[in-house]
């Protein structure tokens, strides 16, 4: 009887060494499940793409490990440009951001957002010139871009407010003249966007007279495409050195190995389809 | 009116400063003080001395970030304020979120949930723990900080400073889990922030120290405490809260008739236990 007790004992009771591994897989399997559902959740809030940073901010990788959320930037904007995403905003929350149609980056000379920032998720070094001063017109906050079908002035109304709206005028926007063939007497004055001296401060669209603005300012990986290094400028110097960068590509067709009248009485639909 | 005193006074003070300190970040972005800037992930006190989120920082590490020397310089005094001093008295005196798990907790006292629910809790305190080894894990894999983009602490004080778009959602998730899910819940079992400043605040002076010849057993301080299980030697042995789980709320203090509870610097609370 007695020698019966510990072993009933046994039965229903677990081992110290069993229960610490049954807990110790319940954690993995509670931490994992939980691991999926954050990643998962993470995953989506920082999927986005349109996303215009404040100056200086390092690429968008970099910027979402880096930003720390504080919003020292935002409270050095003077203008109440930048905000930090909120839920609801469908942007990597509590990440600083700007809608230029609504308050544009009026480019302040002393950048006041930049130097302020904590982790370096806005670099100073990215928005200084040479000499080490501080350049807002090298910032980098996107491109503009201008939709042809729906800017008046490529239609033939007369309209330059983009161009006299945009701080780095002559430069980042220019007006280009062409004779307007339906009339014959007057003039289209065409904006055009010049990509290397644009900073995307959004001035242009902030000021565009149409219902929806016709020029609007994208991150520059969404507004530019990129030619590789197989099209050179033959003309320019400069740009031949790139073709030290390009290598061969070998592409291989495969040949038919039937003759060509087998091909041509055999099921020829069955290629097609 | 003095017993009231005497019953709150830390909860009034602890009040005053999560609340104090809202409106002072609220009023750097609203009027431009330059008293305390930014938000508790990381802030410009005086416009000068910067303070960050050790934590926040722990995770961009695992992520791959650059550490800025401004960053590193916050961390520092952050990290030497909460290890030598403070111990986890973050989660008491400064987090917003306290306040919303301080009424869950009171309501679900005076609702009766706590007779509905029993005594036993269903789930461990250690849980914690494993969330904050999960969001470095997940930082480090998937290069972001995994809890700053979860957070309902960062949500609600950003959204307090800079407007709170659907984040009083996280506000009512959580008192509705600590209500009617787990007691004490988000706090005492799930923050991996609280269990960051568990871990932080482990050897910091300012401890809660017992004295158990003035103690009459009544157990108040065991049920208003939200982490009782760091008041294990009360009415058995003389000794100091030395968890690094205890908030130093202070609760436990106010509602003692005893002088059973106290704070003390904790080397002089050793001292005297060696002495013995």
């Amino acid at each position: 009887m007695s020698e019966n007790i510990p072993e009933k004992k046994k039965k229903s009771a677990l081992t110290d060494r069993r229960k610490f591994i049954l807990n110790m897989a319940r954690g993995v399997g509670i931490a994992s499940i939980s691991g999926f559902v954050w990643s998962a959740f993470v995953d989506e809030v920082t999927a986005s793409q349109l996303l215009l940073r404040p100056p200086g901010a390092l690429k968008e990788e970099d910027f979402l490990k880096t930003c720390i959320k504080c919003g020292l930037c935002v409270e050095a904007c003077p203008y109440d440009t930048l905000v930090l995403a909120k839920p609801g905003d469908h942007k990597p929350l509590g990440t600083p951001f700007f809608t230029p149609r609504e308050v544009p980056c009026y480019m302040c000379p002393d950048i006041p957002c930049v130097p302020i920032c904590p982790t370096g998720a806005l670099d100073t070094q990215s928005v200084s010139n040479d000499d080490g001063q501080l350049d807002i017109n090298i910032a980098d906050m996107g491109l503009a871009v201008v939709d042809e079908d729906s800017c008046i002035a490529f239609w033939g109304i007369q309209c330059d407010a983009c161009y006299r709206a945009c701080p780095i005028l002559g430069q980042a926007i220019t007006i280009e003249y062409q004779k307007n063939e339906r009339t014959g007497k007057h003039a289209f004055m065409k904006p055009i966007v010049h990509a290397d001296a644009c900073t995307g401060c959004g001035m242009c669209e902030r000021a565009c007279v149409t219902e929806k603005p016709a020029i609007y300012i994208l991150p520059r990986e969404v507004a530019q495409g990129k030619a590789g290094d197989y099209y050179i400028k033959g003309w320019d110097k400069d740009d031949e050195k790139r073709l030290e960068n390009a290598h061969e590509i070998k592409t291989t067709t495969e040949i038919s190995k039937q003759s060509a009248s087998d091909k041509l009485n055999g099921d020829l639909l069955e290629d097609l389809y | 009116m003095k017993t009231l005193w005497n019953n709150y006074r830390y909860l009034f003070l602890r009040r005053l400063t999560q609340i104090g300190l809202l409106f002072l970040y609220f009023g750097a972005n609203a009027w431009g003080w330059t008293i305390i800037q930014g938000n508790l992930s990381s802030s410009l006190i005086f416009g000068t001395i910067p303070m960050s989120d050790p934590y926040a920082a722990l995770q961009m590490l695992f992520a791959g970030a650059m550490m800025a020397t401004n960053l590193l310089i916050g961390v520092a005094i952050a990290t030497a304020f909460y290890f030598i001093i403070g111990g986890r008295a973050f989660c008491s005196w400064v987090c917003p979120i306290n306040m919303v798990t301080d009424a869950a907790s009171f309501t679900r006292d005076l609702i009766g949930m706590n007779k509905l629910t029993g005594v036993k809790q269903p789930a461990s305190r250690n849980i914690r723990y494993w969330m904050l080894a999960l969001s470095l894990i997940l930082s480090a894999v998937m290069g972001v900080t995994a809890f700053e983009f979860i957070s309902p602490i960062s949500m609600v004080h950003r959204g307090l400073v800079f407007g709170i778009g659907f984040g009083w959602a996280a506000v009512v998730i959580i008192f509705l889990f600590d209500l009617f899910v787990l007691k004490n819940g988000w706090c005492g079992h799930i923050c991996p922030l609280g269990g960051f400043y568990s871990i932080l605040g482990k050897f910091s002076l300012i401890r809660v120290k017992h004295t158990e010849e003035n103690c009459t057993l009544c157990m108040k301080c065991k049920v208003v405490c939200p982490e009782n299980q760091v008041l294990y030697m009360i009415g058995k042995e003389s000794l100091p809260v030395l968890s690094g789980e205890c908030t130093n709320c202070a609760r436990c203090i106010e509602v003692c008739d005893d002088d059973a509870l106290n704070f003390s610097i904790r080397s002089m609370a050793q001292n005297k236990k060696t002495g013995e």
